[in-house]
């Protein structure tokens, strides 16, 4: 007997299923302690025991039955095993333009079977359409599964194999580019892209979902939908994440790659731009798409692509606390990292205390650059004397590029040149929109 | 919301509900798995309600025992508190509270029986002193199903005097509507004999008195019909109370088209319609005197679902009694609600992990069990020594809590507490005095005032009725309004001196036998303001001075 037929069991509960010649979706009858229990075999848990077995009762509703010594299960008949299938298959429009949908993981491309609540990714385009028929009025999708991974195992070789995803797609002729991501590190994947992928001809929308398609507040449909829509309609050409944007189904916000971060652990509306406005905002009633900054690199077909993905991964990310000692610093100089980003407090601050280490760090050659904690705001290290204390030791103010942007960028200005005053330049020189020149006043 | 997973099951919610279980001989599953349940109205803001089996089988009640299929344990839903156009408002106070849903297998054979197991639960449930209590605290759900009828779920019903009604009604319905299916077949009417298209009547209506058709107009809608053959004077005839065959189709058509209602022919002219425009619309339809017209007016998308309602409606006429979900009236009728779904709406809540139920906690449960509604009345009359009616009444009552907290820290007499809390909340509320504002606090705070001898136990209901009328109050202001507080003892002295001196005649005449008519007289100007006990012996000290001068 598979493991599928069995999903879910081990041990005990297993054996004791497996001698019934029972498998999920069966009607079975188990009998114990004078009780008698008939309902269909359901799957069960990884993370459950091996000591109940998971049935469905004739009401709908699920039990575990704890399987004893005396215990008698008979497998009664054969019930309706868990399929997918589509109701009806839309095929796209004819004279759409082509939108490839590069899927890396996530739950935003993936169809729940009602009955086990079991999630599957939805594979292909007929999938998609299945899943969100609407999708085939927006565009003729070409569908590509690069990676199934949860967004906390993406790492920096996935950009890179993203980056010439997209690449290759775009040499094919497409409109645009949708990246179904895990929501967790999105905006670390849309700042590289939006490094990685200069002088794009096309826009490229990561997209992901904070609430799984299986429940009926999921914003796995409308986040697509609009992702579908930008990559297809936009007139900009950059790397952007589309995402839920406040607490009602009303619109999708778009923002751009290197200015947005998740700020909510499990809310829809998580996604905020941070010291910018959003990129542009799609309305689903209307199914119009409004532009909020309209500062921004045009689309054209006919620009040539720079694919640039070389990275340098020894940067590290820290966050200083109050009493912080200089091991952490001392510890990356002594491992040959390259780049260190400080997280400071307020305006760009750490303590006196570790001033002598990020000298040294600095006189080693290693960049170091300061963004602030706040997340909001702009780092200015010329108010106080710790600020400029720190300057003078030549540590780099951000401006107002969120951290986690900083890192990413460093990463990709370290694999671009290794001299650090021309690394400095770079850092410096706002290549994806990561700087905002003034402060706007958004939330 | 639904901005956040789900919490775990919360423990005190289950050892209430396993508690129930153990008290009607239920059988606790092993592993408890929350489903979700379907929910697309709004009631829920998940769009799914989290539900559980804890228990199965069991039954309660003394002779007649009634079969219980299932103990669950829920999340409450969201209150409607309003609905205008496509707007529904709901109060989200109640939203995941945990809930007890007791289902009773199809065993009920009476509408009095009916409200008799639902008293019986309700019982149990107060029996584990655990349960919130109120009005609509305890809710009752029923299942009425007829001989060739249909099994019709009647949700929300508040007030267990309803219950009996409530199914009364329901059968009397299901059997109108199968004496309509009846006459529908004897006129020949099939599923075919429907049409398919729907009419644009809107010129008939051009120069229409009707408000509502003139404005729909105005904005750019229409007004669509449909001919119902064979429906002549059908949509009119009463089905329950007050409500026809064109009432349920007009639900229909508000459910599916959102629309704000219907038209028809059987309760026409009316409404600014006049009877020129009612014949020219017959004749539009080509519409005998057999035949019903229905007619909506909005917006064509609007008006076009509604009428497919309708027309839905009028096929299921001709088998009887369609299955649907339907919510209780007041008046013991009820409304369409929504169709009624099957148990594939539900599906595993795969963010909450299963929770065993393990012997330990069932054994520890077991030493804990509160004593059954039987046993409370001979502990209560016991405990308290009042008599077994009157324990009965509190067993009942929601106040019983309420009334082992004030009895123990307080030196009121229990048999006046008791009758205080269960007759006379019970006789206000018969004179119309609102009683649901006299929550736990301000009763309390009335036994405290006769406790602390800021007024007397005679004044409780006059105090209980002030107070629940005007809640802003506390009890000293309501003391102090009603002019109820105590008087000193000096004054009381002075008023019972001024009494016998105004009837000295009397106490010549009849002396110490005249002290049961003064104490009368006296307790006419301060009952309330002050103790029988405390105006007898003053008054028995001012007769003896005077009767003891020469």
């Amino acid at each position: 007997m598979s493991t599928i037929e069995l999903k879910g069991y081990s041990g005990e509960a297993y054996k004791f299923l497996s001698e019934a010649k029972a498998s999920i979706g069966d009607m079975v009858r188990i009998e114990k302690d004078g009780e008698v229990y008939e309902g269909g075999l359901m799957p069960r848990s990884e993370s459950g025991d091996d000591q109940h077995i998971v049935i469905k009762l004739r009401s709908g509703y699920n039990i575990g039955v704890k399987i004893t010594p005396t215990s008698k299960i008979e497998r009664t008949g054969t019930g309706a095993k868990p399929t997918f299938t589509s109701t009806s298959q839309p095929t796209s429009r004819k004279g759409l333009e082509r939108i490839d949908i590069i899927s890396t993981g996530g739950t935003i491309a993936s169809r729940v079977d009602y009955r086990t609540g079991a999630v599957q990714p939805a594979l292909s385009a007929t999938d998609l359409y299945s899943a969100v028929p609407e999708l085939s009025e927006l565009a003729d999708i070409t569908a590509h599964i690069l990676y199934s991974e949860f967004s906390e195992n993406i790492a920096p070789r996935h950009w890179v194999g993203m980056a010439e995803k997209i690449s290759e797609v775009i040499s094919a002729g497409t409109a645009g580019v949708v990246v179904c991501h895990g929501t967790d590190t999105m905006a670390y994947t849309s700042a590289a892209l939006s490094f990685m992928l200069r002088d794009l001809p096309v826009p490229v929308v990561l997209v992901g979902s904070q609430r799984s398609s299986d429940r009926p507040s999921s914003d796995a449909a409308t986040n697509l939908m609009g992702a579908v829509a930008v990559a297809s309609k936009a007139p900009f050409a950059e790397v952007a994440v589309a995402m839920h944007g406040d607490f009602s189904d009303k619109a999708v916000t778009i923002h751009r790659g290197t200015k947005v971060r998740k700020c909510h652990t499990s809310g829809r509306y998580a996604f905020r731009s941070v010291n910018s406005l959003p990129l542009a905002k799609y309305d689903l009633q209307n199914a119009s798409l409004e532009i909020l900054d309209q500062n921004y690199v045009q689309r054209d077909r006919n620009r040539k692509l720079d694919l640039r993905t070389s990275l340098e991964e020894r940067v590290f990310l820290i966050k200083f606390y109050p009493g912080m000692s200089d091991g952490p610093i001392d510890w990356a100089i002594d491992q040959g990292y390259c780049g260190i980003v400080i997280e400071g407090t307020g305006l760009g601050h750490v303590s006196k205390n570790l001033q002598a280490s990020i000298a040294k760090a600095i006189q080693s050659g290693i960049l170091v650059v300061m963004t602030s904690q706040c997340v909001w705001g702009r780092v200015n290290m010329s108010v106080y004397t710790t600020g400029r204390d720190l300057i003078s030791l030549g540590v780099i103010p951000l401006e107002d590029m969120l951290p986690e942007t900083a890192l990413v960028k460093m990463m990709w200005v370290l694999g671009q040149t290794k001299d650090p005053e021309a690394a400095k330049k770079i850092l410096l020189k706002n290549l994806a929109g990561e700087f905002s020149q003034r402060t706007v006043l958004n939330d | 919301m639904d901005e956040e997973p789900p919490h775990r099951l919360n423990e005190e919610a289950i050892d209430i509900a396993l508690t129930v279980a153990l008290l009607i001989d239920a059988k606790p599953v092993d592993e408890i798995h929350v489903m979700r349940k379907i929910v697309i109205d709004g009631s829920n803001t998940t769009g799914f309600q989290r539900t559980c089996v804890i228990a199965l089988g069991g039954y309660v009640g003394k002779g007649e025992k009634t079969q219980i299929q299932h103990i669950s344990l829920e999340e409450d839903a969201a209150r409607k508190t309003g609905e205008s156009g496509q707007v529904t408002s709901y109060r989200i106070d109640r939203l995941g509270i945990p809930l007890i849903e007791m289902a009773t297998a199809p065993s009920i054979h009476s509408p009095k029986e009916a409200e008799a197991v639902a008293l019986e639960i309700g019982r149990l449930l107060r029996a584990t002193r655990r349960v919130k209590r109120g009005l609509g605290t305890i809710r009752q759900d029923l299942n009425v199903s007829i001989r060739k009828g249909a099994l019709i779920e009647i949700k929300g019903v508040q007030k267990l005097d309803l219950i009996a009604e409530i199914v009364e009604s329901e059968v009397g319905r299901q059997l109108e509507l199968l004496k309509m299916r009846d006459e529908l077949i004897a006129r020949g009417l099939k599923d075919d004999s429907f049409e398919q298209e729907f009419h644009k009547v809107s010129e008939i209506f051009a120069k229409t008195n009707s408000k509502l058709i003139a404005s729909t107009l105005k904005r750019g809608g229409l007004v669509l019909a449909v001919l119902l053959p064979g429906f002549g004077g059908l949509l009119g005839r009463e089905l329950q109370k007050g409500s026809r065959l064109g009432t349920e189709m007009s639900q229909r058509a508000t459910y599916w088209g959102g629309v704000g209602g219907i038209f028809h022919t059987d309760e026409l002219p009316n409404y600014g319609i006049t009877q020129a425009e009612v014949e020219e619309l017959r004749t539009c339809l080509n519409a005998s005197q057999e035949d019903a017209v229905v007619f909506v007016t909005d917006s064509e998308e609007k008006a076009r679902e509604a009428l497919r309602a309708v027309v839905e409606r009028a096929k299921e006429c001709l088998r009887g009694v369609p299955e649907e979900t339907r919510a209780a009236n007041e008046d013991g009728t009820s409304r369409y609600l929504r169709p009624r779904p099957g148990a594939a709406r539900m599906y595993p809540e795969t963010d909450v992990p299963p929770v065993p139920v393990t012997e330990s906690r069932l054994s520890n449960l077991r030493m804990n069990l509160p004593p059954m509604p039987e046993a409370l009345v001979g502990q209560l009359t016991q405990e308290y020594q009042i008599n077994s009616k009157l324990a009965e009444q509190l067993a009942d009552s929601d106040h019983l809590p309420l009334f082992e907290e004030i009895g123990k820290k307080t030196k009121i007499a229990p048999s006046f507490l008791a009758t205080t809390l269960t007759e006379t909340i019970k006789s206000l509320s018969r004179e119309g005095v609102p009683v649901e504002n006299l929550d736990d606090k301000k009763i309390n705070e009335v036994f405290d005032a006769v406790d602390s001898g800021l007024t007397v136990k005679e004044a409780v209901p006059d105090l209980l009725k002030y107070l629940a009328e005007k809640p802003v109050f506390n009890v000293k202001e309501a003391v102090e309004k009603l002019g109820l507080g105590m008087i000193s003892d000096e004054e009381l002295r002075s008023r019972i001196s001024d009494l016998i001196d105004k009837n000295m005649a009397l106490l010549k005449q009849q002396r110490e036998a005249a002290t049961g008519k003064f104490m009368n007289l006296i307790m006419g100007q301060v009952r309330g303001k002050v103790e029988a006990k405390k105006v007898s012996i003053i008054l028995k000290e001012e007769i003896l001075k005077r009767l003891e001068r020469p």
